[in-house]
């Protein structure tokens, strides 16, 4: 797997790969920092994130969180002046080695973003090119991979009589939940969500909370929220940034019902921030 | 950065405390009139005890009504919410205490003028103790205090035993006055209505040690 990881070009489609993965935690970060030039946005932060659950990272704005997120799958490799030191142990594998194949980690550590960003061309055309790309030719396969990509989104009654109509043409939260479906059909062990359901109205946001919730049987996710409801509604463990430092990391119950750090039970409770 | 930011809920959760300890007063003064009542044989005082229960129930339906609100509307986490679920809790305690303040009135009601079979001492001993107890609760409720939470519960034992040997007291009464039955059921009574006045004083204790430590003890065991 590991050497896989270094060296493959195309992913296997047919096995899910975080059923091949033995350990309760699908990440390890140990020590991770993170720096924009000279400023240094995470000090030193240690966590395990668990397979197969929803993590939430919380924080004020500039806290690192998000940073930290991008730095999963080297989305900071496009911030010129970005560099981390420290480890994210993935499968015994360290992320932040320049020796990764970056396009096969984001294969595997998927993302989506606050703001729906659909390509302009169809639902269908919105998720296949990236299978072709991966090596899945055959018409019958690749329309498959759409509709259970779609399902899993919950999004295929909503669409499947206008596959061939334009993205753009959807709502917001179909829009968003496109997007998670576009990710899903890579396969992905890992799907990282920024603030994902932010700009959404809050019908549309509760069915990607549902959705994200849903996902958890087959993936880890680890979600950016500014949203505290969210992050108590649909997390399992949350943790608290603050100024580069994680204060706090627990039971996303412990942290909403009777949280260790005093700054934490400050922030949650909305008396900073 | 750190300036407080809630100060519209934080003004909101001072005004449910101040509802709070209004209920509480009242409960008291309720408690404390109808062992008057019971004691001088005073009927009006009694009534009044009686008739006046509706303003307590109404102060717990507004503490109520706020706190959900509150809940509804600035979605509480950990402390927040741990003190809005104790003003539920202990709001439906200081209710039954105003019952047991109706109880003790009905039975002073009941005896009536009757002349009492003994001189009540130990009813109202016990009885200063309860209250003393409800005080306690109450003020470790007002001040966030632990320790004066727990001194209140430790006090719940020594109620539990005047109770135990009072009542065996009053039935040893009844076969030489058989003409008193009535008043030492209703004697015995009220000794029970003070124990029960200790027991809801100690689950005040408890809620005040859950609200500032999560935790939760029982301190009646």
């Amino acid at each position: 797997m590991v050497t896989a990881l270094k060296e493959r070009k195309t992913v296997d489609m047919t096995v899910p790969l975080n059923r091949q993965i033995q350990s309760e935690n699908i990440l390890t970060v140990k020590n991770l920092e993170i720096f924009y030039g000279e400023k240094r946005a995470v000090n030193g932060i240690s966590m395990d994130i668990e397979k197969n659950s929803v993590t939430a990272l919380i924080g004020p704005s500039g806290c690192g969180k998000s940073t930290f997120l991008r730095s999963i799958n080297r989305m900071n490799d496009l911030i010129p002046g970005a560099r981390a030191e420290g480890e994210i142990l993935y499968e015994e594998l360290n992320i932040l080695s320049e020796d990764i194949n970056v396009v096969a980690l984001r294969k595997e550590i998927g993302m989506v973003f606050q703001k729906p960003n659909p390509f302009p061309k169809s639902i269908y055309g919105n998720i296949a090119p990236a299978l072709k790309f991966a090596g899945i030719n055959k018409k019958s396969k690749l329309d498959d991979i759409v509709e259970e990509s779609l399902r899993k989104a919950a999004l295929w009654d909503e669409v499947k009589d206008r596959l061939h109509k334009s993205a753009l043409s959807l709502s917001g939260g179909q829009q968003q939940r496109l997007c998670i479906a576009r990710t899903i059909a890579m396969k992905p062990t890992v799907i990282l969500l920024d603030e994902p359901s932010s700009a959404l109205d809050p019908i549309s946001n509760a069915k990607v909370e549902d959705l994200i919730v849903d996902l958890k049987k087959d993936y880890s996710i680890i979600i950016v929220t500014h949203n505290m409801q969210q992050a108590s509604r649909i997390s399992d463990k949350t943790a608290f940034f603050l100024s580069g430092d994680l204060i706090e990391y627990d039971k996303t119950e412990k942290i909403f019902t009777n949280p260790s750090v005093q700054k934490t039970e400050e922030y949650i409770s909305g008396r900073f921030g | 950065m750190f300036m407080n930011m809630r100060s519209n809920f934080d003004q909101n959760l001072k005004e449910l405390k101040s509802l709070q300890l209004k209920m509480a007063d009242e409960a008291q003064v309720s408690i404390k009139n109808a062992m008057l009542a019971l004691l001088n044989q005073d009927i009006q005082l009694a009534e009044k005890v009686i008739n006046g229960d509706n303003v307590i129930d109404d102060l717990e339906y507004e503490i109520h009504d706020k706190a959900l609100m509150l809940i509804a509307r600035q979605s509480p986490v950990a402390k927040d919410l741990r003190r809005l679920h104790v003003a539920l809790r202990v709001s439906s305690e200081v209710e039954r205490l105003g019952d047991i303040a109706v109880n003790i009135a009905k039975s002073a009601l009941h005896i009536g003028n009757e002349k009492h079979v003994k001189e009540l001492i130990d009813i109202p001993h016990m009885m200063e103790m309860a209250l003393e107890m409800v005080s306690e609760a109450i003020t470790s409720f007002y001040s966030e205090d632990i320790e004066l939470a727990e001194k209140c519960a430790e006090k719940d034992d020594k109620v539990d035993q005047m109770f135990g040997s009072l009542v065996k007291e009053l039935l040893t009464y009844i076969p030489q006055n058989p003409d008193f039955t009535n008043q030492i059921i209703q004697l015995a009574f009220v000794c029970r209505f003070i124990e029960r006045i200790a027991d809801h004083s100690t689950n005040i204790a408890e809620n005040v040690i859950y609200l500032e430590t999560g935790k939760r003890y029982n301190l009646n065991a």
